[in-house]
């Protein structure tokens, strides 16, 4: 392989060394466009409000699960559990004690990341498969709990009569999902924020050392154990936040969120949005919510064989998902623009 | 006690299938380094086969089972050819992904074309009883599978210790560098395990649907069943999947029938507490 | 002497199944040493430096470092310890950059690794310490390209920078040039040479010529055991050395 000096620089020096991190950092312009459409989205599509919320909610789910997967290559068969419990416990708090919205989002981070943290001192003494039957485990077993518990979870009913008071005292949950898509998108865009920090932090690279070579991080003198457990802890309490703001937002919670569909799902929604980069999640979620509505219309029985079906050829062309594909063509169009 | 010793029988029973059915699972995991968590989706489709060729056509059972084992183990090298073989000792989360999509398109898949009715399962009548002798009372059905199972695992294990083909394979589960340098052609190595694991895998769905139902998401309901199986058992050891099975499925019955709320949990924290003193396994080797 | 032995095995033994790939190997590093650490293939020696760093652990014997008992420690705890290894196949981070990965390896030393609050684009000293690093190996723009999309010579240049960047006391190489041009070989072996005195260098090596040219003293390990020790001209005059890895006959 012939050596290729890095564009537009002859040497590396202190100069290109430190900007790299920072170019490392740097929004990127999906990343810009997403939020702006986002935000946009208020404007543009005001009778579609709920199903934005929830394809935005479900985005910080994917995010979360990015975080374990996309950074630090953990796969998780039971992402959906800490989903969940954000989601019961938020909805439970709602129901019989108090109905104030932000207190049941810190309630549902609290315990979601809890019980990721219990969670995670076995799932980090683990690696390759034994980790992906444990997560899987976890998922089943906490479905099984709230299946079980009828008189805390409503079971295969669903939880109902959640009391949500208004925002801040002040604005009240409307019918049209506006406060609720306020409400999401702030918090949503915030934690969003949270984990673009994390990511481009020492743990962050930490992390993505495991996912790049988990054999050599005790060599640098990493034991990686620490930072697993960290990783799957937040992860799980962002899980536990979307969790609990669905919950909030659609005021019902269905036993399905605890599903190993869901868990699944969210893996598909990452893979297609692009995993390792965050709004790869977020897009994926979309695109996943948009693309199962489709599919359904057209063959409610069977569209995911469809989904499955993009899955195993985007992870066989090996194309990094909706966010690999746009900047691939985005880079080969500037560099023909170049020329 | 005699309550006790005939579900203890129906534990080995259904530990039994469970080492049909994961077997060729933690062999393809420790020989090829391929997590196939699509192999319970050959388990169905060897159900299916049994069922199509028994409802529709009128084939005995014992007809049957054979094509179950052929048609999985076809449908097996199909995919291994054309798709896994390319992610050998690759990246696993490619590996965990590509399978799940393929799990996912069986499930729906099973359901366009057979529906998603659990169809009728038959076996021939004199499996249909029960067996008494004395205190013990089984089922005719387990018994069978027992004594059927039994022979086709012994089988396995000697034809693993004793033939030269099982010594490829044992060889090339310790170390494939070695294998290769050796001479042996492991692509065609890789592809013949492939194909006997696969046509186990239908074998023990062909056998299983009698006693635990068919339907479309059977691959998902077996899926954490088979990769405790493999984890405990540590990957690629023949011997150690065999006595995870039959621990796994003793618990699991035993376990279902006396405190049925903790069935499940009980084989969780079994699994779990084992993991935790030997991350690889009962029979697992340690360190890498 | 021996309050200068900064790592030393007793009575080492390590078995795989029936095959005893490390037999009662007592070995000693004396501070500031340039030893090598030969012997045919299969002979146990990256065996022997998996044993010494913790990735696998023995079967009975001890291993010291600066004359505490590490037997039991964590590979991760040894390094921050001060014993450190290279890998004799490339064990890389494929889609990080060298800097990235040398900064991993620094932010790490720095207790750095679980913070998530700290921008890593603010961590000047560790960046700037990774970069003098790489530079010191002429890695130039090489340093801000993908590991993977490196060449092979280049990859193992980074084996060794990534080790420096945990600031051995003892290093511990498993054949650095394996696969590299003897050209290059060389340069790696110079660069090796010229570290400072007071970390003590462990190097296994197949190449005869940098062998004797570069170590100090050389330990022959045959089937798991200690063959001999010495200076390379006691090594080279042994019989039994010749015999068997020098390859009077037809080996190697
Ligand atoms: N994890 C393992 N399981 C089983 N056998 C192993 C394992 N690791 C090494 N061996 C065996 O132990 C012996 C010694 O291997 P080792 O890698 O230490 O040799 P080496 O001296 O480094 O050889 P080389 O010069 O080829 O690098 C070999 O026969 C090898 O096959
Ligand atoms: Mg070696």
């Amino acid at each position: 392989m012939v050596a290729v000096p890095a564009p537009g620089s002859a040497a590396a020096t202190t100069q290109t060394a430190r900007a790299l991190f920072v170019r490392r950092a740097a929004w990127r312009w999906e990343e810009i466009a997403f939020w702006v459409l986002a935000a946009a989205s208020y404007f543009i599509f005001p009778g579609h409000l709920v199903l934005i919320t929830q394809a935005m909610i479900t985005g910080l789910f994917v995010v979360s699960l990015d975080l374990m997967f996309g950074y630090a290559g953990i796969p998780s068969f039971g992402h959906a559990a800490f989903f969940g419990i954000g989601a019961y416990t938020a909805g439970i708090l709602a129901r019989d004690w108090w109905g104030d919205p932000l207190v049941g989002l810190v309630a549902g981070a609290l315990v979601a990341g809890l019980a990721g943290a219990i969670c995670s001192q076995i799932v980090a003494r683990l690696h390759g498969i034994a980790m992906l039957m444990v997560t899987l485990g976890i998922g089943l077993i906490c479905y099984e709990i709230a299946n079980k518990w009828n008189s805390m979870t409503g079971g295969d009913d669903g939880l109902q009569g959640m009391q949500i008071t208004p925002l801040l005292g002040r604005f009240t949950f409307d019918i049209d999902g506006k406060v609720g898509f306020i409400y999401s998108f702030i918090v949503i865009f915030i934690l969003y924020l949270a984990a673009r920090r994390l990511v481009n932090s020492p743990f962050g690279l930490a992390l993505k050392g495991i996912r790049e070579n988990v054999r050599r991080m005790p060599a640098l003198g990493i034991g990686v154990r620490a930072q697993l457990a960290l990783a799957f802890t937040i992860s799980a309490a962002l899980a536990g936040v979307a969790g609990a703001l669905l919950a909030e937002t659609t005021q019902y919670i269905a036993l399905e969120v605890l599903g190993f569909d869901r868990s699944i799902s969210v893996q598909i929604a990452l893979v297609m949005g692009g995993m390792g980069n965050l709004i790869g999640g977020m897009i994926g979620a979309i695109a996943y919510t948009v693309l199962r509505d489709q599919l359904s219309l057209i063959n409610p029985a069977y569209w995911d064989f469809w989904v499955g079906l993009i899955l195993v050829v985007i992870v066989m062309t090996g194309t990094g998902g909706i966010t690999g594909i746009l900047r691939r063509t985005v880079d080969r169009v500037a560099a023909r623009i170049k020329r | 006690m005699a309550d006790f010793i005939n579900i203890l029988g129906a534990g080995v029973a259904y530990g039994v299938l469970l080492f049909l059915m994961a077997g060729g699972l933690s062999v393809t995991m420790g020989m090829m380094g391929f997590a196939n968590l699509a192999h319970g989706s050959l388990s169905m489709l060897g159900g299916y086969i049994v069922v199509m060729l028994m409802n529709w056509y009128g084939w005995p059972f014992f007809g049957a089972l054979p094509m179950a084992a052929i048609g999985a183990a076809v449908a097996g090298v199909l995919v291994e050819r054309t798709i896994f073989k390319r992610f050998y000792w690759g990246n696993q989360l490619d590996q965990v992904l590509l399978t799940i999509g393929i799990v996912t398109m069986t499930v729906a898949g099973a359901t366009f074309v057979w529906g998603a009715v659990p169809p009728a399962v038959h076996v021939p009548e004199f499996l249909e009883g029960r067996v008494h002798a004395g205190f013990f009372d089984i089922g005719s059905y387990r018994l069978f599978l027992i004594v059927f199972g039994g022979a086709l695992t012994a089988a396995m294990v000697l034809g693993l210790e004793f033939t030269s083909f099982g010594a490829k394979i044992r060889a090339a589960v310790d170390n494939r560098r070695m294998t290769v340098s050796c001479g042996i052609n492991i692509d065609r190595l890789f592809m013949l395990a492939f194909a006997i694991g696969s046509a186990l895998a239908g074998l023990g769905g062909g056998l299983a649907i009698y006693l635990v139902g068919l339907d479309p998401s059977f691959p998902v309901k077996y899926l954490v069943y088979l990769l405790v199986v493999v984890v405990v058992g540590g990957m690629g050891s023949i011997r150690g999947t065999l006595a995870a099975s039959l621990a796994l499925g003793i618990c699991d019955v035993v376990g279902k029938y006396y405190i049925p709320y903790l069935g499940a949990f009980i084989i969780y924290g079994i699994t779990v507490a084992i993991l935790m003193v030997r991350p690889n396994g009962l029979f697992g080797r340690g360190g890498h | 002497m021996t309050a200068d032995i900064v790592l030393e095995t007793e009575g080492l033994n390590r078995s795989f199944g029936a095959l005893r790939v490390t037999q009662d190997v007592s070995f000693k590093l004396p501070r500031g040493a340039r030893f090598a650490l030969i012997g045919p293939n299969g002979a146990g020696k990256s065996t022997f430096i998996n044993l010494l760093t913790g990735a696998l652990m023995p079967s009975s014997g001890r291993i010291r470092l600066h004359g505490e008992d590490i037997t039991r420690v964590p590979s991760q705890d040894r390094v921050r310890r001060g014993l450190v290894r290279t890998f004799q196949i490339n064990t890389l981070f494929p889609h990080l950059t060298p800097l990235e990965a040398t900064v991993l390896a620094i932010a790490q030393r720095h207790g750095l690794c679980v913070n998530p609050f700290k921008r890593l684009s603010g961590c000047h000293a560790e960046i700037d310490e990774a970069h003098e690093l790489l530079d010191k190996f002429t890695f130039g723009a090489d340093g801000e390209r993908p590991t993977h999309e490196l060449a092979y010579g280049r990859q193992r240049l980074l084996e060794i920078v990534l080790a420096l960047a945990a600031q051995p006391k003892v290093l511990l190489l498993d054949e650095p040039a394996a696969g590299v041009p003897q050209q290059e070989s060389a340069e790696i072996f110079e660069a090796l040479a010229a570290l400072p005195d007071d970390i003590a260098v462990l190097f296994i090596e197949h190449d005869m010529d940098v062998v004797f040219r570069f170590a100090q003293r050389i330990t022959v390990l045959v089937a798991g055991q200690i063959l001999c020790e010495g200076t390379p001209e006691e090594i080279a005059d042994h019989p039994q050395v010749r015999e068997v890895y020098l390859g009077d006959g037809e080996d190697v």
